[in-house]
């Protein structure tokens, strides 16, 4: 382990055990927030329930739906914003002032839309979602240096190999980076969704504890919630680093 | 990693104005016919949600939640904009701490915060600073990891042609890494000003009895889709245009900077 990692494991180790002190000081109250190895408990029974599996079922799939709709569609519009440059100039304003609005107001839009079902909490997710997608694809796309195009007409490589070779390579950090603010963007959008307006699922069981002063169950699904997110984030950016490498240090 | 990378690199021209006039009349249009498709108790039209803007907008009680959220957003931002540069300057020069945050403060970013709003409360309370501590962490993350990725992005020549200069580690800051940065920390801005106002309006519908969040939270309780189409297009109106003048400002400071 490299020095870096040990001071990281310090500082975040360091961290929980201030939180366990205080709290077993009594310096904070119990109601307030749960020492973190009582949360560490509670999350691990949580994991033992059947209702926690339903709740993160509706949860999980609802996000996957969202987050597939929104790959596939933002990678389509960064395409399409790229290839007119006008329209992109018209939307770059739009774009870039995008994410200050609170995007779940349109729930009730939804749901006269889809009917109360999961459909809205996905559309949710996905409009969330989708502009951080296309917003990258279309840095990606803009992004792709104008030497390899050249080199790429010069060696008469047809357009889908040029697509292939030369422009997604190029433009895959951008890519992956939209990939990993839509799943994020999609949790946000679906739980945040869930929370405010739903009966079922793991942002209404958090807020559901919340309401009923059960802190460590609350506290215990934010956990397990975090560590979800956390890991799936992990687990790209390590396919991201092994693709990086095969192509020669990035 | 670029948490959000500005839309595009080259500087385009400005465009005439008549053209951006053609666009938000075509934009009506589409809306006016969106709205016609699916019904105007679905997706009301252009003409009712003006008439409805204006007659929220001319009300006093929707000028003091207003107002309110105008005072929080404001306090948000100028904390988040002050303790997100420091703290990106910070990190960014000392190489080690850099190193050990980065990481750190993508996986904050990346969590959603809403499930955090909880944890606010308990500490806040509700009320005013509950909605800016929800600014603030919606905001702030981003100015940071911006200004630590321009703070590292000097190019070393500067630094070490600063150093033959014997410069004082006050003109060094003033003169050399300042400049340098202010276009990435500027996109960063714009991004943590997007953010901070939503970490607000979120604030406020969950932590709050003021503010336009708060009437937001209200009309969509009693399904009042003409009151959010409103609220919405006015929220919209006003992120566009202040992201409009910043994305300007941003595309000048960056057609300015040297490519390095």
């Amino acid at each position: 382990m490299s020095l870096v990692a040990k001071i990281r494991w310090a500082v975040i180790v360091g961290f929980l055990s201030f939180l366990e002190l205080i709290c077993r000081a009594g310096w904070v109250d119990g109601i307030s927030l749960s020492p973190p190895t009582q949360i560490f408990l509670t999350a691990l029974s949580i994991l033992g329930t059947a209702e926690f599996y339903r709740d993160a079922g509706l949860t999980f799939s609802t996000v996957a739906g969202s987050i597939f709709a929104a790959v596939i569609f933002g990678f389509l519009m960064g395409m399409g914003l790229h290839r007119f440059p006008l329209v992109r100039r018209f939307l770059d304003p739009f774009l870039a002032s995008y994410y200050s609005i609170p995007t779940f107001v349109f729930y009730p839009f939804f749901i006269v839309l889809f009917g109360l079902n999961r459909f809205p909490l996905m559309a949710i997710g996905f409009i969330f979602a989708v502009v951080a997608m296309a917003i990258n694809t279309l840095s990606g796309l803009q992004r792709v240096p104008r030497v390899l195009m050249r080199s790429a007409r010069v060696m008469r490589l047809s357009r889908w190999q040029t697509i292939r070779l030369v422009i997604m390579p190029s433009a895959a950090p951008y890519l992956f980076t939209g990939l990993k603010l839509s799943i994020v963007y999609s949790f946000i959008g679906v739980i945040a969704g869930e929370f405010i307006l739903s009966g079922a699922g793991l942002g209404f069981q958090i807020a559901f504890s919340y309401n009923a002063f059960e802190t460590s169950k609350m506290y215990g699904l934010m956990a397990i919630l975090l560590t979800v997110v956390g890991s799936i984030n992990l687990y790209i950016y390590a396919i991201e680093r092994r693709i990086y490498s095969r192509r020669g240090g990035r | 990693m670029s948490v959000h990378a500005s839309t595009s690199p080259q500087t385009d021209d400005a465009l005439p104005a008549w053209a951006f006039g053609l666009f938000l009349v075509s934009l009506a249009l589409a809306w006016l016919g969106a709205s016609a498709l699916v019904g105007p108790q679905v997706l009301p039209g252009p003409i009712e949600t003006f008439d409805r803007l204006w007659v929220m907008l001319s009300t006093e009680r929707f000028e003091q939640h207003a107002w309110e959220t105008f005072r929080a957003f404001i306090v948000a931002l100028m904390i988040a904009v002050l303790l997100g540069i420091v703290l990106g300057v910070t990190l960014g020069a000392h190489r080690l701490s850099g190193d050990v945050a980065e990481p750190m403060l993508v996986a904050l970013y990346s969590i959603p915060k809403v499930t955090l709003y909880p944890i606010i409360l308990l500490l806040f309370g509700l009320g005013l600073s509950a909605k800016v501590a929800f600014g603030v962490i919606h905001g702030i993350i981003p100015i940071c990891i911006f200004t630590m990725a321009a703070v590292r992005a000097v190019p070393r020549r500067y630094v070490r042609a600063a150093q033959a200069m014997r410069l004082s580690p006050r003109e060094m800051f003033w003169k050399i890494y300042l400049p340098a940065c202010i276009p990435e920390v500027f996109s960063g801005l714009r991004v943590g000003f997007s953010l901070t106002l939503l970490g607000t309006i979120i604030g406020e519908m969950f932590a709050s009895q003021r503010g336009i969040g708060h009437l937001l939270h209200q009309a969509m309780e009693n399904n009042n889709l003409l009151d959010i189409t409103a609220m919405v297009l006015l929220l919209v109106t006003l992120a566009a245009s202040v992201g409009f003048a910043l994305l300007t400002i941003d595309r000048r400071l960056a057609a300015r900077a040297p490519s390095a």
